[in-house]
């Protein structure tokens, strides 16, 4: 391995551990050595727990050791430190959000896919910063300080798992995971340079992830790699019957699924939709991403124009939608049985008021304002009930493209990452960083966001593939192909 | 001026289910606060709900019961508000698409005496949905604590039509409605134990008026007689708002069932907007034909319809079908009791009068009885054959209930065995007869009263094993020879 331990893909590691040359505990000092000098500057992490993180190591190279012994195999994830974003319960670790609200909050019980990566030998590793309750594109709304792009200390990391994404990028963990409502996992990777996927809704898991918009979150994978993606969303997919949006279908083995539609050759037909092209979109993000379409047709991919008509109408349904349903998943935050509680409220009602008065912040309750609106009496049809059936035509769009290509192939983010403060001011501004991304969410298909270049000034670029149901081998075989054809993702921030 | 009311009931019912309507916690009542919670039931961040079948199975049921149109789609939406009983802020429950529609509940109004079956009539529902219930707030010196216990519960909301007209309506309308669940395995409808909670909405109109006048919803009313009590009061309150030339305000008013006053709680102005829509956690359910299939096949006979066949199959009275069908159980019990017997009417006498009365006094529940129906049976065949004496027969009841002996075995244990036959009789009312001389005289004297002198000697030469109706034939016919 050419590179430090702690810039490692998964493969790569696993491997060195497997062949004996390499101990979970090395790998996890490496890393947690490597956070120790830069999460100062970066500022990826909440908070972590050194002695837990080397506990589970010592676990792992112990399982490791036995299973050795006893002649069985080890999963691919086996002390691998994988990072979690401050909205994946972990059991008898801090749950915050990001938020004051929950300051100091611990949980009790595990996320279905924090059992999944335990029972699966991974180290859970650390709290990751974002965008309090996940509301937001940059990662600066966290109650607890912003996050700094690796590539640019200056800038922000995307959001709102921007934490997950840089710590991915700075080496300060091998993989993490996050969470995407409207683009949350995809947009941070993009500026971040590292792949970032968001299964189709349903595949994963979501209890134990803090809810911010039921109907569109996501928990997805942040990676070095498309293989590494895969592997990943391989341990923490399936049914859970603790939440029944999740869907009963076998869950494949990714990796094999991806090699066998490589080995098979298969002629990818990818669909550009004219309207993720226009005005808005970076000259320099514009131009990386029509290299990528040129690389693919290269590799012999039929390219065709798609359209995808009812893209304008998606960011103003998401708001709704989105506001709505967070509106009544935070009305849980009150202070009465766990959380901040007011210190000097008079009644129960001034418990409430001033409890999340203090508790929130300004993005969040703009958000539970306007959910709040949204589906007041007399507003519901219009708004609401509106945005629902733009939703349907959305995802209507989307699956009438399908019929004529594999996959669709789309910037991921209008812009490179931009500087902290520039866009704080501006909630639709921000609210536009996540246009080519949130119908991905509304529809409930599979997205992935890969490394497709740098601008001039070595920001990175990322390149969005939208898959189709449930299908997401065949959307990581799309994007393994041109992963393949260069080394975006060997290049790493100076720190 | 006669005014009439018009009365629509809301009544909430737990469901008599092992688990919460959303976590795999149980449900349950009288526990130590809070210990019948986990993440779900406590809405801690990331939880997520996850339907409960069985409530699911019972509320199709109680569709089914009431013959209430079931919906193909089991949807759930979210009824925002906040209170601090409620862990999410948010209470999930069924809005526009309640599971069952339509429906009604029969009812017998009160009859012109308690031995008299009263009217029959129908009371149609509007529609039944099904929802969680909240925790329970204990308001101390200074401070509330809350109890999230019965948070979660699953609870049905059964809505009537505007139709009930009467206090006693209304009780004879909840008293129905309970022995249905009660019988259907759905609920305890317990009220102590807030099983059953009732909310009225009351309005008064000058007879022959087809417009409803303004309506007030009356809450509280947390026990029968007081949800009879209540509407009588709230009753006569508007007809004397009226009277006294007022028009009535629309509110809730809070019934207080101790000091029989109620007091406004909260105008129309101040009304919630609950924000109802679909709860994006829960799947919606598919209702198929083959899940009501075979919750019908589990649906007893209606309780009314009960009562009209063991009229007609047993020629059981009504005041005595009155008693035994509101308790399934006990009903069972009879029916049992009157096959093995093939003597249903005295099957039923022994229940409803000496079962029961010993019952009470034991504060035993039928189910505790050591009297089995075939106890029953075999006293009933002893008594009508002649092996034993009605009086004799009580005590060995008694026994029965004592020890859970078999009748026979207490016959003959305590001799109770009406042994003594015609000769015997004969030579004890000859012997009494020739001691006393002078009542004998009286008696053919025409002082027909003078028999008696000779029974109490008979009877005690009899140890009471003599029949008196045979012991006085005898005697009369010794006398006149």
């Amino acid at each position: 391995m050419k590179d430090a331990l702690y810039h490692g893909t998964i493969s790569e590691l696993s491997a060195l551990m497997g062949a004996g040359e390499l101990s979970a505990v090395e790998l996890m000092e490496s890393v947690l050595a490597r956070t120790k000098a830069v999460d100062g500057r970066v500022r990826a992490f909440n908070s972590f727990d050194e002695k837990d993180a080397l506990d589970q190591a010592r676990a792992s190279d112990l399982r490791r050791s036995r299973a050795r012994a006893a002649g069985e195999s080890v999963g691919p994830l086996e002390g691998i430190p994988v990072g979690l974003k401050d909205v994946i319960s972990v059991r008898g670790q801090p749950l915050t959000a990001s938020s004051r609200m929950l300051e100091g909050f611990v949980s009790p019980y595990d996320s279905t896919v924090t059992e999944k990566l335990k029972a699966a030998g991974a180290v859970c590793w650390g709290r990751l910063n974002l965008d309090e309750f996940a509301m937001g594109s940059s990662t600066e709304n966290s109650a607890f300080g912003a996050t700094s792009n690796p590539w640019d200390l200056d800038r922000v990391p995307g959001g709102s798992s921007g934490g997950s994404a840089a710590a991915v990028a700075a080496g300060e963990a091998t993989a993490a995971l996050g969470s995407d409502t409207g683009g949350s996992i995809r947009q941070p990777a993009a500026l971040c340079n590292v792949v970032g996927l968001k299964p189709t809704y349903g595949r994963v898991s979501r209890y134990g992830l803090i809810a911010f918009a039921s109907s569109l979150d996501q928990i997805g994978p942040f990676t070095r790699s498309v293989g590494d993606a895969a592997t990943l969303l391989g341990v923490i997919s399936g049914h859970d019957r603790r939440d029944s949006t999740s869907v009963d279908l076998d869950v494949p083995d990714y990796g094999r699924a991806v090699a066998d539609l490589k080995k098979s050759g298969r002629r990818w037909r990818l669909g550009i939709p004219k309207e993720y092209f226009g005005e808005g979109l970076d000259s320099e993000v514009g131009a990386a991403v029509q290299a990528a379409i040129d690389e693919y047709r290269r590799l012999g991919a039929e390219i065709r124009e798609v359209s995808l008509p009812h893209t304008k109408y998606a960011v103003g349904a998401y708001y709704i939608i989105a506001t709505a349903e967070c509106s009544s998943n935070l009305a849980r935050y009150d202070g009465v049985r766990y959380g901040h509680r007011s210190k000097d409220a008079r009644d129960a009602l001034d418990l409430y008021f001033k409890s999340r008065a203090e508790g929130f912040g300004a993005e969040v309750k703009r958000r539970i304002i306007l959910g709040t609106y949204v589906l007041s009496s007399g507003y519901y049809d219009a708004y609401y009930l509106r945005a629902q059936k733009v939703r349907t035509l959305i995802r209507r769009d989307f699956l009438e493209a399908y019929k004529h290509v594999d996959a669709i192939v789309t910037p991921t983010s209008p812009t490179p990452a931009f500087r902290k403060g520039e866009k704080a001011a501006n909630p639709l501004a921000m609210y536009l960083n996540d246009i080519y991304t949130i119908g991905v969410n509304l529809a409930g298909l599979p997205g992935v966001s890969i490394p497709c270049g740098f601008t001039r000034g070595g920001l990175p670029i990322g390149l969005q593939v939208i898959g189709q149901p449930f299908k997401e081998a065949e959307l990581l075989a799309v994007a393994g192909a041109y992963e393949e054809r260069n080394d975006w993702r060997s290049r790493h921030p100076a720190l | 001026m006669t005014y009439e009311a018009v009365i629509g009931l809301e009544v909430h019912v737990q469901l008599k289910t092992r688990s919460k309507m959303f976590s795999r916690v149980a449900a349950g009542y009288g526990e130590p606060e809070n210990t019948l919670t986990d993440p779900v039931v406590l809405a801690l961040p990331g939880t997520l709900p996850v339907m409960n079948k069985e409530a699911l199975d019972k509320i199709i049921k109680a569709g089914l019961l009431l013959g209430c149109e079931i919906a193909p789609l089991c949807k759930w939406d979210r009824k925002n508000y906040f209170y601090p009983d409620s862990p999410k802020n948010y209470q999930i429950s069924q809005y526009d698409q309640p599971l069952c529609r339509g429906g009604s509940v029969e009812i017998e109004l009160p009859g012109p005496a308690r031995n008299v079956m009263g009217e029959h009539r129908r009371v149609a529902l509007t529609r039944i949905h099904l929802e969680e219930d909240v925790g329970k707030l204990n308001h101390g010196e200074g401070e509330s604590l809350v109890d999230f216990n019965r948070a979660g519960t699953p609870l049905m909301e059964i809505v009537s039509e505007p139709v009930i007209r009467s206090a006693d309506e209304a009780f004879s309308y909840l008293t129905a409605l309970k022995t249905v669940m009660v019988y259907g395995g759905i609920s305890d409808c317990d009220m102590e134990k807030g099983q059953l909670r009732c909310d009225a909405n009351i309005s008064i109109r000058p007879e022959g008026q087809a417009a409803l006048g303004t309506k007030v919803e009356l809450k509280n009313l947390n026990s029968f007689s007081f949800v009879r009590d209540g509407i009588a009061h709230e009753i006569r309150r508007q007809v004397a708002v009226v009277e006294a030339g007022g028009s009535v305000v629309q509110e809730t008013r809070d019934y207080d069932g101790q000091t029989g006053a109620s007091q406004s709680l909260r105008s129309k102005e101040m009304a919630h907007d609950y924000r109802y829509f679909p709860d994006p956690d829960l799947m919606p359910v598919q209702v198929g034909e083959e899940w009501k299939q075979r919750i019908r096949s589990e649906c007893p006979e209606l309780p009314f319809d009960r009562q009209r066949r063991l009229q007609q199959e047993f020629a059981v009275p009504y005041t005595i079908t009155s008693v035994l069908v509101p308790d399934r159980a006990l009903c069972d019990y009879f029916e049992e009791a009157a096959r093995l017997s093939g003597k249903p009417q005295a099957a039923a006498n022994w229940i409803a009068n000496d079962l029961l009365r010993e019952l009470g006094a034991a504060k035993l529940p039928l189910a505790e009885s050591r009297v089995r129906p075939s106890h029953i049976s075999g006293l009933v065949g002893l008594v009508e054959g002649g092996v034993i004496l009605s009086n004799a027969a009580k005590e060995v009841f008694i026994e029965m209930f004592r020890t859970g002996e078999a009748p026979e075995a207490v016959v003959a244990r305590k001799g109770l065995k009406a042994g003594a036959d015609t000769g015997e009789i004969e030579r004890w009312c000859a012997e009494a007869i020739a001691g006393d001389p002078k009542s004998a005289a009286d008696f053919r004297g025409g002082k027909d009263s003078a028999i008696n002198a000779f029974k109490g000697p008979v009877m005690r030469a009899a140890k009471g094993k003599a029949d008196p109706k045979r012991v006085d034939e005898t005697l009369r016919r010794l006398l006149a020879s």
